[in-house]
């Protein structure tokens, strides 16, 4: 029996829209792109010209400061596009797909890592500290692999990995040869193949999100001190690695969850990452309304439109109203049953954990100082003080930042603390920019 | 609403940047914000759904739970006059009100106008949205006051410690000292003989509009504490008195029963921590048994807590979230040490009858030094763990 660890603080929010757990197909579009600023942390040097044809797993760009790391083509096809923004930054590579689906062959005999970073597999790492693309120099102290989501709106990863039970365990077997494996489950996930998974340790959570957090399991299995490293990867990705052990190719086929209360029929697709949204958004949403679509989770996603591609790392598109002509009145005194809150000042305590809510992506109040105390401890299930290492952050303090435990966190860990903040401090953003800085610091 | 959302659209332009009348951008966005939720939506790289709770609903809350005090306040300003004319008995509870309301009325008046006048000037000049903050200082300044307060003593407090205690740290959030405690102490030592100087400031002493009447110079009432600290026993009729209110004292701190529908309201939102509460009656209540009979004191130990502010200010002003101990361990003791330093001074100092202003004032300095050793013991744990891989 795997171990069990019980978590008490966090936060489930009922959403419109969960995804049925039914796979429909999508027509293959024209066109891919594969956007850097996904990696984060990471400076892209283009290795492609445009009118180039290249293969599924061929290098589109590389780490600059690590050239053996390579961002690979989902597709084969024609480049058809290097788009650049001010300052002559990168901003995408775009494949035009011939529709083959042609993939170049890998040895997968020789080092793991040099065959994980010449396929583009291990630009799916992450590591902390800094929550950026892993380093391949760094020797990382272990591999935490997160098997559920918790956030609302979420892929389920049991359903995901139907079918693909025997490459998620050769992605382990083959991550276990860089380092110690960790795979963390839910308890639902406990009664099926994950929780005997070979070749890594499998500890169970039980609680509310952000319990799926890779960032929450790694402090409560083995955190993270000054000066080690841990690296991260999507369970999905996992997977990935696992066809290309099994094939010796590269697919970046992922079941991504399209839900939201603006989604018509919420269910998984079969998508590639970088693929364009509006073929798996046809139909699915009203063209009228103000929406959001949310590349990733409701939570941690970034917006984006119909003419995006599906990011890297997401694991789900969401889809909420705007809400930017809402106009309601008088909201400081007004009852508000249809608006979710955890303050008791609102009634959805009276209505049950079983209601469903529409949310749509309003702030719904001005930003202040942080008065309320508290408020971010209930939701963050780690031994840190998160609203005082919010406060290290914003006033530049490394020491304290470092004494406070930055470097076990990622912005996806103050999500829920950001969701229920009643300053609206923008929790996400004010610790990317401080692990950005600390890294710069650092360096 | 339609009309009001189009008369915003209107006015809009005309405020902003480079507008004709732009002085005026955070009066009307502090209006409009007041009227309508507004519609900004999350920006890129953040949360993008939030919950509705907002800095603005918390502070109404907190002025919802303060208004059984208040209303009984003004019940009792009037309750007190009539009793000191002894013509209580010819009079109505309508009577007894309006006077009572009458006679506050111009202090809420002047503590809103004053204060809030200050936060939009400031929040113009800073470019920033107004803050809440005031809403709940501006109506709690009127409520721990003397009826007798002249009304430009309170400006000039209410004026003191909104720039002074508040402002020049950042505003709201960011402030040591609760500005309503701050107001109530400028007050307290810049004019004694307003506040409590000889003993004629509890009651109203004139009539207002035809209603209540007009009582001798020479009339004075102390109150119930004051007596206690002179030594004079407290008859149990005083204490009953003092459970429903009726006794002399500032506006809104006499009612033990109205303060606890307001207590409820606070804990059951959560916008007041249980633990700062309870803690400091727990440190009062053990403070004011260990000093039972001391040196004269004829208070029994529970008697602090329904006599002079205790009450008051154990629920609306100890629990103040900002100026309080912010760690959830930190406020046991924040509160604690409250109830232990209001009741010392009760009766252990014979210049002050009352210490509660004084102790959550002095905790309010100290609270950062609890959470520091708080705080200091997650630091230590997480230094050890790395020496010890």
């Amino acid at each position: 029996m795997s171990k069990l660890i019980k978590l008490r603080k966090g936060l489930d929010v009922n959403l419109k829209g969960k995804a049925a757990l039914e796979t429909v197909s999508v027509k293959c579009p024209g066109e891919y792109a594969l956007v850097p600023d996904d990696f984060t942390g990471m400076k892209p040097k283009v290795v492609v010209n445009e009118g180039d044809t290249v293969l599924a797993g061929d290098a589109l760009f590389v780490d600059k400061k690590h050239p053996e790391v390579k961002f690979v083509s989902p597709v084969s096809g024609t480049v058809t596009l290097v788009e650049r923004g001010d300052r002559r930054k990168l901003l995408s590579v775009r494949v035009k797909s011939d529709g083959k689906q042609q993939s170049r062959e890998f040895d997968v005999k020789g080092d793991i890592k040099a065959v994980l970073m010449e396929s583009g597999m291990f630009a799916f790492f992450r590591q902390r500290p800094y929550d950026v693309v892993a380093n391949p120099e760094d020797k990382p102290k272990a591999i935490f692999v997160s098997a559920f989501n918790s956030m609302p709106l979420s892929q389920d990863f049991s359903y995901v990995v139907k079918g693909q039970e025997e490459e998620f365990k050769a992605g382990i077997k083959a991550l276990s040869a860089i380092a110690k494996v960790n795979l963390g489950i839910n308890v639902a996930q406990s009664k099926t193949f994950l929780n005997d998974v070979p070749n890594c340790e499998v500890t169970v959570f039980d609680g509310p999100a952000p319990a799926g957090n890779v960032g929450v399991q790694i402090n409560h299995v083995d955190p993270i001190n000054k000066g080690e490293v841990v690296w991260t990867i999507g369970a999905e990705e996992v997977i990935f690695v696992g066809r290309l052990m099994k094939t010796g190719r590269v697919d970046l086929t992922r079941t991504i969850a399209v839900a939201g209360s603006e989604v018509k029929k919420p269910a998984y697709a079969t998508i590639k990452v970088g693929q364009k949204l509006d073929t798996l958004l046809q139909g699915q949403i009203s063209d009228e309304s103000s929406l959001r679509i949310i590349n990733g989770n409701v939570m941690t996603g970034i917006k984006t439109s119909k003419d995006g591609y599906l990011a890297a790392h997401a694991t789900e598109v969401n889809v909420i109203p705007e809400g930017d002509h809402a106009d309601e009145f008088m909201g400081w005194i007004m009852p508000r049953f249809n608006t979710f809150s955890t303050h008791r000042s609102y009634l959805s305590w009276l209505f049950g954990k079983k209601k469903e809510y529409v949310f749509d992506a309003r702030v719904k109040g001005g930003e202040r100082h942080m008065i309320m105390s508290g408020e971010y401890d209930k939701v963050f299930p780690m031994d840190i003080f998160a609203g005082y290492l919010i406060k290290a952050i914003i006033t530049g303090d490394i020491d304290r930042q470092e004494a406070l435990g930055i470097y076990e966190v990622a912005p996806e860990d103050f999500a829920i603390a950001e969701f229920v903040d009643s300053s609206k401090l923008e929790l996400q953003r004010i610790v990317r920019e401080g692990l950005d800085i600390l890294r710069k610091e650092n360096a | 609403m339609k009309a009001l959302r189009k008369l915003f659209d209107n006015i809009k332009p005309l405020v902003e940047e480079g507008g004709k009348f732009h002085a005026f951008r955070s009066f009307v966005d502090g209006f409009e914000t007041f009227a309508f939720v507004p519609n900004q939506t999350s920006r890129q790289g953040c949360v993008n759904i939030h919950d509705a709770i907002d800095s603005k609903r918390i502070m109404s809350f907190v002025v919802i739970s303060l208004l059984p005090a208040l209303f009984f306040g003004m019940y009792n300003v009037g309750y007190q006059n009539y009793a000191a004319a002894g013509t209580l008995a010819d009079s109505t509870f309508w009577d007894l009100f309006i006077f009572g309301f009458l006679a506050v009325l111009p202090k809420i008046l002047v503590s809103y106008i004053v204060g809030l006048g200050i936060e939009f000037v400031v929040a113009q000049w800073k470019n920033e949205e107004i803050q809440e903050g005031f809403l709940v200082s501006g109506i709690l300044i009127p409520m721990i006051i003397p009826v007798n307060t002249p009304l430009w003593a309170l400006a000039l407090a209410v004026a003191f410690s909104v720039i002074i205690a508040k402002e020049i740290f950042g505003g709201t959030g960011m402030n040591i000292f609760n500005p309503a405690l701050i107001t109530r102490a400028f007050l307290f030592f810049s004019y004694p003989s307003v506040m409590t100087g000889d003993d004629n400031v509890w009651v109203a002493q004139e009539s207002i509009f035809g209603f209540g009447n007009n009582l001798p110079d020479t009339f004075s009432a102390a109150t119930p504490l004051g007596e206690a600290s002179v030594g004079n026993a407290i008859p149990c009729e005083t204490i009953c008195n003092a459970i429903t209110g009726l006794i002399p004292g500032s506006i809104g701190e006499t009612s033990v029963i109205a303060i606890a529908l307001g207590a409820l309201l606070l804990l059951f939102t959560g916008v007041a921590s249980w633990k700062t509460m309870l803690s400091v009656f727990v440190g009062g209540g053990l403070m004011g048994w260990l000093l039972e009979g001391v040196g004269g004191n004829q208070l029994e130990w529970w008697h602090h807590f329904v006599l002079g502010g205790f009450a008051f200010g154990a629920v609306f002003m100890a629990t103040d979230p900002v100026t309080s101990a912010r760690t959830e361990c930190g406020k046991y003791f924040y509160g604690f040490l409250i109830g232990v330093v209001a009741v010392m001074v009760r009766v252990l100092n014979p210049g002050y009858p009352e210490g509660m202003m004084l102790a959550i004032l002095l905790m309010n300095l100290f609270a950062p030094l609890i959470d520091y050793f708080v705080v200091q013991r997650n630091i230590t744990m997480r230094a050890k763990r790395a020496i010890k891989k």
